[in-house]
């Protein structure tokens, strides 16, 4: 295949390998964020299962993820053409991507900025299956997972070959490529791994706030990359991005901490915490598609729902430990959701009017078939994955090195002596 | 010879050292410890759910004194840890066999 050569912008490149390595960051910031809302005993375990992610899936997205994601011109699957790095430091242009999508920045510089996506969405499910999952389970898990479940989802809305780009649906950072995607797998892993021990009637408080703290800056830092740096670009939609995202956050954060305030009787800083990354997740699929006060909007209703959803657990009764499916599954769908009402193409001309901008409603229609297909794939697919694993070598640790922990049991260290 | 132990609130520890130390007491031991009384524990809420904490932080002082000193020393330490809310702990006193210095080898009333 042949591809027309594009032409290379400079500051665009600069900019979008600056932000893969914010995105990097993310998540051993995100790592962070979940380990202060461990017990002590399970925090190297779940700061290694994020930092192991790190290292597998960037191997597996050089082998073939990059090229399931981004090869082919298939409306369901990306093809094997970049397998094992194939051409990609040589390549003008990738399949999709010509006309009003063509990349002002070189492939490699695409391919880095998107492995790092592959890298935290996997890890985000961890918050699901905090202080029981066996580690060779997991890594058995997101190395499948990466291959089968992300790049599939990933060809479908960011690829200009995929069925729902083709639709029309909008994503601009991975609402539901990342978001959406990792929510539905966490709580097809939850379903059948099981609750903790002891959940819900044993207290299993964070054991330490101030590192998920770190980690929420960490995150809202490394979101700037995510965000604005998917306009590809460093230009105004970029700026518009990153303003967009750092207001959403803002106001989730107030949001949360008010209904907290008014429900529990106490403005927390977990739920400070919980609150700014509602409103990062929230902005996700709207960053380069919204203006004015609309990322406000965004983080107000993110804010409030996701803390809503957080009766979802104790309700039908399954353990997502530090609320991954209130925080990113919920979140994902409203920004979704919300994009539907609030895109404005004087923001950005490649997206469509929402309805509230006088497009009427497909394209609502558009970001409900990518909420449902997304949310329906990833969780089946994850639920089979996890079953067979469950039925071969066990997904979840002995009593035994539950009571005693994962730091001890999976790793043979301790955080704290 | 007794042995006075105390358990009081955790910021109550200077003042109760501070009186310790002009009523002229040789040394005290102080440990962080936790447990409930009558005051029971504490709730935390996180993300909406509250937890019962059952155990709450405390401070332990102990010294050794002699027979002749200890009701002042107790009555020291009460007025000083004493802030007259449940939860101010308590002070018991034991008798202590024998008592040895290590670095002479002193003994009993001696050692203190």
């Amino acid at each position: 295949m042949i591809f027309s050569a594009t032409t290379i912008d400079t500051g665009a490149t600069a900019w979008v390998l600056i932000s893969a390595a914010l995105v990097a960051f993310m998540t051993p910031g995100l790592a962070f964020f979940y380990g202060g809302m461990v017990r002590s005993k399970n925090i190297l375990g779940m700061l290694m299962q994020n930092i192991f992610a790190m290292g597998l899936i960037s191997i597996l997205w050089a082998l073939v993820g990059f090229s399931l994601a981004f090869g082919g011109s298939g409306r369901y699957f990306g093809n094997f053409d970049f397998a094992m790095m194939k051409d990609i430091s040589s390549l003008g242009a990738l399949p999709g991507y010509t006309g009003e999508f063509a990349l002002a920045i070189p492939v490699l510089a695409f391919f880095g900025y998107q492995m790092m996506f592959a890298v935290i969405t996997p890890a985000l499910i961890t918050g699901a299956t905090a202080d029981r999952l066996k580690f060779s389970a997991y890594a058995i898990l997101i190395g499948v997972w990466a291959v089968v479940v992300y790049p599939t989802v990933a060809h479908w809305v960011f690829s200009p070959n995929g069925w729902l780009f083709k639709r029309g649906a909008l994503d601009f950072a991975g609402g539901a490529v990342v978001h959406i995607n990792a929510g539905a797998a966490a709580l097809a892993v939850v379903l059948v791994l099981g609750n903790r021990r002891g959940w819900p009637k044993e207290a299993m408080p964070p054991h330490n706030l101030p590192l998920t703290i770190l980690g929420t800056g960490i995150l809202w830092f490394g979101w700037f990359g995510f965000n604005a740096g998917s306009a590809l670009a460093a230009n105004g939609l970029a700026a518009q991005a990153l303003v967009n995202t750092h207001l959403s956050a803002a106001s989730g954060m107030l949001a949360w901490l008010l209904i907290e305030k008014i429900r529990a009787g106490h403005a927390t800083t977990l739920g400070a915490a919980s609150g700014a990354v509602a409103g990062l997740v929230a902005i996700t699929p709207c960053a380069g598609f919204v203006g004015g006060l609309s990322p406000i909007l965004i983080g107000l209703v993110a804010g409030i729902v996701c803390y809503l959803a957080l009766v979802l657990k104790t309700k039908f009764k399954f353990d997502d430990s530090l609320d991954v499916i209130a925080v990113h599954l919920v979140g994902g769908i409203i920004g979704a959701l919300l994009l539907g009402l609030l895109a404005d193409t004087k923001i950005n001309s490649l997206g469509f009017d929402g309805a509230l901008n006088g497009g009427g409603w497909s394209l609502m229609n558009d970001q409900v078939i990518a909420i449902g297909a997304t949310l329906a794939f990833s969780f089946v697919v994850t639920y089979v994955i996890a079953q067979i694993l469950d039925k071969t070598i066990g997904l979840r640790v002995s009593n035994e090195a539950e009571l005693v922990g994962l730091d001890q049991s999976q790793h043979a260290e301790a955080a704290y002596q | 010879m007794k042995l006075v132990t105390a358990i009081i609130k955790p910021f109550k520890l200077d003042d109760v050292k501070e009186a310790l130390k002009a009523a002229g007491a040789q040394g005290i031991t102080v440990s962080e410890v936790r447990g409930f009384g009558r005051q029971g524990g504490h709730t935390e809420t996180y993300r909406g759910t509250e937890y019962q904490i059952d155990f709450i932080p405390k401070a332990k002082v102990e010294l050794v004194v002699d027979d002749s000193s200890v009701d002042r020393l107790v009555d020291i330490i009460r007025n000083a840890a004493s802030t007259g809310k449940i939860g101010d702990g308590k002070i018991w006193v034991t008798t202590v066999d024998q008592i040895i210095r290590i670095r002479t080898g002193e003994q009993g009333q001696d050692a203190i």
